[in-house]
């Protein structure tokens, strides 16, 4: 019944696009009620009318600001203000106005609608995602619609899209021909749903004839199912290796501080994971300061939250050095509980001032979403954005370390302290400054983090056996070791979960982790020569 | 002005005054224990429900007590600590003489508190949904049974209204209530015709972040036919799996997930934008329009403002913390028609007791079975963090605790062992 409707709809929508006729109060009254299925065809209809009127009154349902008033009387409310959307006329809200809830099903058949009023936008880019959603769930009601906008399409990526959704449909076309050359047209698809539309064609039935009864079609199948298939094996493994990337960027950034104070100070810091932490919270604090302050700059909160992270973490960090860990230096086991004792103090601190529930951390709108790569791989930004920032971060930890001063007097300290400390180093500032360094980087790690799960004061809890895995893994006291440790941990783990699960994935991972301290106890890159000691 | 007088002026305004008149006398007061975690990783979901729990028992002494008597809390910290929740009953029941202890969340804690009350016969009110297979004469369950959650939220995906679902994701942290919910929904999905090859069952291992892979065998598996996933993760791993699946593309419209433990209190430290659509099923929500839910949510509000709980401004109202409400209030029915705070006598005069629930709904607990009769509501999630409520079922639903799509349970019967 609906796909007849919608057909007769665009037949007249054909007619009715040039003539610019106010919308019929029928079409919009069912909208307000409360018969879900005459909600669903008030909105097909309206979206088949094709009219900027219509579109307007789609547009404000899927943003929510149309409103019901208690008569039934459909209204579009915008700051305060509404207005009939009829007779073009302004009121005040009336009383016991109150929003048309809309749920999924009503959500889906506005966001088709609108995307099939957009394939005739003007804009470009508007038409490819228009026909990208079309081409997602375009049923044979479309087809008129499809080629219709195919007829007036002038750029060729659309052209391509639209070309791909009408083969998909001519697929249950009765021609024989027209069915073998949308077979063929659809090999170079990247829509994977096509696949088990496909595979059905050629399945046997019990009698032995098949659903296409064409022998030339059915070739064409298998081959076009061939080609689908290669294409979906090269998104899996170009997948696997990206999700691994991220992971290794994610253990990288979580890693790379304890790397600095228990990879070259020698610190068992059990608070680093309380480090990242703070970090994660400044993050909080700086978004929460640009939403009081800023709040036209607020996508750029992220980039304030860097250098703050860093200051506070390294701060915090310092503090503690000062007053806590140097007491303990070449007493690992104190050190130990004490850092652990801080990371308890630390963790009550903030359910103190923020309680203990979650904070929200949102997502600046550039790192939201992602790119679709290869025709069905998709990349996420927020994903991308911290492989960068880990390679940054990697770069200028290792420029520190190895142009500067400080560096130079941190690699002497922790070589060889008492030949350093008569040379003239001031060894306690520079333990001081290191501590504060790798605490500044956990505190970098922590607005990565924030960017990809939750903020809470137990944020540090789910990072410090990871962290101290990949240090110990990639040989203590080596940055190159904790950057490939990093790199190959998170690509094992994306590479055995798809066939062993996430909870088997994790435990081989531990398991040959021990397996490979056992026979290299020293990790991936351990030093050589007299600095080894 | 006699003592009595002086008690009642003092009891009247606030909780702090209510212990000390407690401790003035006892004799006077009726000792309620709350085993609720403060501290640790359960804090985020459990402290709310002590502060429910003091909040009721205020109110019930503003209006009388319970046979004259006023009610003293006893708040103890188990600390997210399994162990350390049995210790502490075995405290509150044998050390501070409880009449009842309100608390729990995690099926784990309830399992290791259960030896304690059996053994001195204490009374447990049970306040969040579970997977049932369990029925024990000292405890009462104020949360959703399976029945009363999980398959409904299922029923409603099939529907037309929710989509017409074919294909199933079941996925959940690896541990006793996402495997036998997810066994209870395997077998119930098979019942409905649902082929073994459109359920696909998926586990990640507590605090697990990293949904990358997950999502795409989701996006994968949901090329094949209408996919709906059906989410028993655990509170706040919710999060990152939502922000993988809104980032990669996944909307709603497309993939709806329908969760059981994320609620509103969950909901307060999240960005909702990626979860707009997504479902969650309980027995209430704040969102929720009547007179009663009204005046428990105004409650609610002017008490965390006037305790001063963190972000007082925001707090909000969610399923566990109606259920602790009313389990309060039943068990001070049951203890006056009782006449005494024995617990055999209150167990025998707790079932068929009713409540004007926030629900909407005045709801029963059953004569013999120690769950609610509850109605099972259906929200989306919006972008403000609360639920539009977009499916119910017309009246309280008698629970199941032994669900009948787990083999042998058919032998199991409906009343606790002893009674």
């Amino acid at each position: 019944m609906r796909r007849i409707l919608i057909s007769l709809a665009w037949a007249l929508a054909v007619v009715w696009t040039t003539a610019h006729a106010a919308l019929d109060p029928a079409l919009v009254k069912p909208l307000g009620g409360d018969d879900a299925d005459a909600r669903v065809e008030a909105v097909i209809k309206l979206g088949a009318l094709g009219s900027p009127e219509a579109f307007a009154i789609l547009n404000a349902l899927n943003e929510e600001k149309l409103y019901t008033t208690p008569e039934g009387r459909v209204l579009v409310v915008e700051d305060d203000k509404a207005t009939d959307p009829l007779t073009g006329e302004k009121l005040d809200l009336p009383e016991g106005t109150d929003a048309i809830t809309v749920n999924n099903r009503l959500r889906r058949e506005l966001e088709s609608a609108l995307a099939g009023l957009r394939l005739f936008a003007n804009d470009v880019k508007v038409r490819l995602k228009a026909a990208q959603e079309v081409q997602q769930n375009a049923g044979a009601a479309q087809l008129p619609m499809l080629e219709k906008a195919l007829g007036a399409e002038k750029d060729q990526r659309v052209r391509d899209v639209l070309d791909m959704a009408v083969a998909a449909i001519n697929l249950k076309s009765d021609d024989a021909t027209k069915r073998k050359q949308a077979v063929e047209r659809l090999a170079d698809t990247t829509n994977a749903s096509i696949r088990p539309v496909l595979a059905a064609m050629i399945e046997p039935k019990p009698d032995g004839t098949f659903v296409e009864p064409d022998e030339g079609v059915r070739t064409a199948v298998v081959e076009t199912l061939a080609r689908i298939d290669r294409h979906l094996l090269v998104i899996e493994w170009a997948g696997n290796l990206y999700y691994g990337l991220s992971l290794a960027s994610v253990l990288l950034l979580a890693a790379l501080g304890l790397a600095i104070t228990f990879g070259l100070m020698g610190i068992i810091n059990m608070a680093h994971g309380e480090l990242l932490m703070v970090g994660a919270y400044s993050t909080y604090v700086v978004q929460l300061a640009f939403r009081r302050w800023f709040p036209a700059e607020i996508d750029w909160y992220v980039v304030a939250a860097v250098p703050t992270a860093f200051i506070i973490t390294a701060a915090v960090g310092m503090l503690l050095e000062r007053t806590v860990i140097r007491w303990l230096y070449g007493r690992p086991l104190e050190t130990l509980l004490a850092t652990w004792g801080i990371s308890l103090g630390l963790m009550q601190t903030v359910r103190t001032i923020f309680g203990a529930q979650n904070v929200e951390v949102a997502n600046p709108s550039w790192m939201s979403g992602g790119v679709t790569v290869l025709g069905g791989l998709v990349l996420t930004y927020n994903r991308m954005v911290i492989i960068g920032f880990a390679v940054f971060v990697v770069i200028i930890v290792w420029a520190l370390l190895n142009k500067t001063r400080l560096g130079l007097f941190v690699r002497a300290v922790t070589q060889n302290r008492r030949m350093a400390d008569c040379v003239g180093v001031p060894t306690g500032r520079v333990d001081m400054l290191t501590f504060g360094l790798g605490s500044g980087i956990a505190g970098l790690g922590g607005v990565a983090l924030s960017q990809l799960g939750n903020v809470g004061p137990d944020l540090g809890q789910s990072y410090i056996v990871d962290s101290f895995m990949v240090v110990v893994l990639g040989g203590v006291g080596q940055l190159a070791g904790t950057v490939i440790a990093a790199i190959g941990l998170g690509e094992m783990n994306k590479f055995l979960e798809p066939y062993a699960g996430a909870v088997l994935a994790k435990i081989a991972i531990l398991v040959l982790i021990v397996l490979f301290i056992q026979k290299r106890p020293q990790g991936l890159f351990a030093l050589k020569g007299r600095s080894a000691d | 002005m006699n003592r009595k007088q002086f008690l009642k002026t003092l009891l009247g305004a606030s909780l702090a005054a209510a212990w000390f008149a407690g401790s003035a006398s006892a004799a006077d007061t009726i000792k309620v224990g709350i085993l609720h975690s403060l501290s640790g990783t359960m804090a985020i979901s459990e402290t709310s429900l002590k502060d429910v729990a003091l909040m009721t028992i205020d109110e019930i002494n503003a209006s009388g007590g319970v046979m004259g008597k006023k009610l003293e809390a006893v708040v103890v910290d188990p600390a997210s600590n399994w162990p350390l929740f049995a210790e502490k009953a075995r405290g509150l029941l044998s050390q501070d003489k409880v009449a009842v202890v309100f608390g729990c969340w995690t099926s784990v804690s309830r399992k290791s508190v259960l030896p304690v009350f059996k053994e001195l016969n204490g009374l447990l009110f049970y306040p969040v949904q579970y997977e049932g297979e369990e029925l024990e004469k000292n405890v009462f369950y104020t949360g959703a049974a399976p029945n009363q959650q999980a398959i409904p939220a299922v029923e409603y995906l099939m529907s037309k209204e929710g989509g017409g679902a074919k294909r199933w994701v079941l996925l959940g942290t690896d541990y006793v209530y996402p495997r036998t919910t997810n066994k209870i929904l395997r077998a119930f999905l098979k019942s409905k015709g649902v082929d073994e090859k459109d359920i696909d069952e998926v586990y990640t291992p507590f605090g697990h972040s990293d949904y990358q892979t997950i999502v795409a065998n989701i996006k994968k598996f949901a090329a094949g036919g209408k996919t709906a996933v059906v989410s028993t993760i655990n509170g706040d791993s919710n999060v990152p799996f939502y922000k993988e699946l809104g980032n990669a593309g996944l909307k709603a419209t497309d993939v709806p997930v329908v969760a059981f433990s994320v609620g509103e209190e969950e909901l307060r430290g999240v960005d909702t934008k990626p979860l707009v659509g997504h479902l969650a099923a309980w027995n209430y929500f704040q969102s929720i329009k009547n007179p009663v839910n009204a005046e428990f949510i105004k409650k609610w509000k002017a008490y965390a403002k006037a305790k001063g709980l963190p972000n007082a401004d925001t707090v909000v109202t969610n399923d566990p913390m109606e259920a602790t409400y009313i389990g309060i209030h039943m068990w001070k029915q049951a203890v006056e028609k009782a006449k005494t705070t024995d617990v055999d006598k209150v167990i025998a005069a707790v079932g068929g007791q009713t409540f004007k629930a926030p629900s909407g709904f005045t709801i029963k607990m059953d004569e013999k079975n120690h769950h609610l009769h509850k109605p099972v509501f259906i929200g989306e999630i919006k972008a403000d963090g609360q639920f539009n409520v977009v499916w119910k079922t017309p009246g309280p639903v008698r629970a199941q605790p032994w669900s009948p799509f787990i083999a042998g349970n058919d032998k199991k019967k409906d009343v606790p062992e002893g009674m």
